[in-house]
């Protein structure tokens, strides 16, 4: 910005005459730098913005206009239903990550350079390590004679196998293990920029440890807990994999709902129609997730 | 009262303690699921045996014998060689517009880029099936490479930005002043400093596109599928160690390029002091 106005600021009246080539070499260079993200934003609008703006109105004009998808998602039980398991299995999961997350992320935040980074490959592995993989190593685990129950079998800890697998329980468990590395990376962000002076000095005034992190360190990594908590939770709401591996039909979610009306009852309308639903819950919670922190300063780093 | 302050600093260490014991969990609790799969892969059993009682390479053999999977593979790395390309060209040069160019916007458009990321990657898979059926692009490599572009864009552009904030630009001032024409200078003075961030952003645009499960179930077609996809159909029909075998494999790619992302960021840190 700065040498631009200076520019401006000390042209002469000398030089009055080239005022307009300025002025137009100025918009070429804008034009130049706009046509350097040209590509990606043309590839965007043909390839992603339309064809979902084109699919998302078929739940209205289904083949002429029509709300009746919408009824039909927001007054039968079933979907209801769905909604509210969804919601609920979303929260549970970000509670969870939650619990586990913040005591690691403390962690990470208030250890030496070196030790952080040797236990950060241990956050970032998991990260980058394929979901199906992942999520056949908790079917392996879990399973009716799967790791844990051959285990606790062979050592005769218990006579039957434990019912781990396809239900509740197995589905928040790949569900927090998938989110924990967001969760974590997310309060370490925030933590990592909460002072050591500050504990130090509530210390030296004999602020009991307990105390010092209640009433200093919490509310200081409160923006970290809502945007990860946030982030968990729109993640979550939105999951396929995992419902769909590790979860009984009870733990339908409404993502699977929508795969079945496309590629099973070919159903384009509805399923137009709780995509719609979808996308603005996660777009408004996408929002707020905004305000509480710049999505940049999370993935950038 | 040193007796009170040893009781205390007992109790805190017991606190402690605790801290890391609970922290120790979370750690085997993350990375536990990377370490099952291996041993599995290596059994000698005819089904899914833990600890394995016998080694053999029996799973790994089956993966080479049968071709869907090993098309699968090729099919995974063409796509994703030619999406880390695609991603990291069309990233980076839009990254340098947006961080370097002065135009109104920037906003929307930052937030357009980002847009693929914060969709539901379900709903983004349905309308691209949609879409590519029209076009007839289902089935196809070029289908799949544009389809994951699309998905590894936002994070090339995010890495990039970040990057190409943090080099001066007089730099690029300077040799346009001395009468570098911008193509000069983007060749032989930003190149080499966005370097490290543009291989960073491509080695994770290869992996984005080759774990991409949820677009490839609807876009594959029985002969042109990528691995996840593969993988996706072998878990929910049976569950030998074969599937052990590629997840072990996959585990494998993942390492190679989170290592290989390591030493690039330590060789040009060590270089630029």
């Amino acid at each position: 910005m700065a040498p631009q106005q200076l520019e401006k600021e000390e042209r002469s009246p000398a030089e009055r005459p080239f005022a307009r080539q300025l002025a137009r070499l100025e918009r070429w260079e804008k034009l130049t730098y706009l046509a350097f993200v040209m590509p990606a934003l043309l590839l965007l609008a043909v390839l992603f913005v339309f064809p979902i703006i084109k699919f998302l109105l078929i739940s209205v004009f289904d083949p002429t206009f029509t709300l009746d998808n919408f009824v039909r998602a927001f007054t039968r039980p079933v979907y209801l239903r769905i909604f509210w398991k969804t919601f609920e299995i979303s929260l549970m999961t970000t509670l969870g990550a939650l619990f586990l997350g913040y005591p690691v992320a403390y962690l990470f935040a208030n250890v030496p350079t070196r030790v952080r980074n040797i236990l950060l490959p241990l956050v970032l592995f998991p990260f980058w390590t394929n979901i199906l993989v992942r999520m056949y190593a908790w079917m392996a685990l879990l399973g009716h004679n799967g790791v844990i129950n051959q285990l606790l079998v062979n050592g005769n800890l218990i006579g039957e196998p434990l019912p781990l697998l396809f239900n509740r329980f197995s589905v928040l468990v790949g569900m927090i293990h998938f989110m924990l590395p967001y969760m974590i990376l997310t309060l370490y962000s925030v933590m990592s920029g909460i002072p050591n002076e500050l504990m130090q000095a509530a210390a030296s005034l004999g602020s009991p440890p307990w105390k010092r992190f209640y009433r200093i360190y919490l509310p200081l990594s409160m923006p970290g807990v809502g945007a990860g908590c946030l982030l968990v939770f729109i993640l979550a709401i939105a999951f396929f994999v995992t419902p769909a591996l590790l979860g009984s039909i009870r733990e339908t979610m409404i993502s699977q709902v929508i795969e079945r009306e496309i590629s099973e009852a070919f159903n384009w309308g509805f399923g137009a129609a709780l995509s719609l639903i979808l996308i603005v819950i996660t777009t408004t919670l996408y929002v707020i997730y905004n305000r509480v922190m710049s999505i940049e300063k999370i993935h950038g780093e | 009262m040193s007796n009170y302050a040893a009781g205390h600093s007992q109790w805190e260490k017991i606190k402690l303690l605790v801290f890391y014991l609970f922290c120790s969990f979370v750690f085997i609790f993350l990375i536990m699921p990377n370490f099952i799969v291996v041993p599995i892969s290596f059994s000698g059993a005819r089904f899914l045996q833990f600890p394995p009682k016998s080694f053999s390479w029996q799973w790994y053999l089956n993966y080479f014998n049968q071709g869907e999977w090993v098309r699968a593979t090729i099919v995974s790395f063409e796509v994703a060689i030619l999406v880390t390309f695609c991603a990291t060209l069309l990233g980076s040069l839009a990254a340098y517009g947006l961080v370097r160019g002065r135009f109104g916007g920037k906003a929307v458009i930052n937030s357009f880029i980002i847009s693929p990321m914060v969709t539901p990657i379900l709903v983004t898979a349905v309308a691209i099936y949609k879409i590519f059926s029209d076009l007839r692009l289902t089935g196809t490599i070029a289908g799949f490479v544009l389809a994951h572009t699309i998905m590894a864009l936002p994070y090339v552009v995010i890495v990039m930005t970040a990057n190409l904030r943090g080099i001066d630009i007089e730099m690029e001032q300077s040799a346009r002043n001395l009468g570098a024409s911008r193509l000069t200078m983007l060749r032989r003075i930003l190149f080499p400093l966005a370097l490290p961030g543009m291989i960073s952003s491509a080695l994770f645009a290869f992996l984005i596109s080759f774990d991409e499960l949820l677009i490839a179930m609807f876009i594959s077609s029985p002969t042109v599928s990528t691995l996840p996809k593969k993988l996706w159909d072998g878990i929910r029909t049976e569950i030998n160690p074969t599937i052990a075998a590629v997840s072990t494999l996959l585990i494998l790619i993942s390492v190679v390029v989170l290592v290989a992302a390591g030493l690039v960021r330590r060789h040009f840190e060590k270089r630029t002091g």
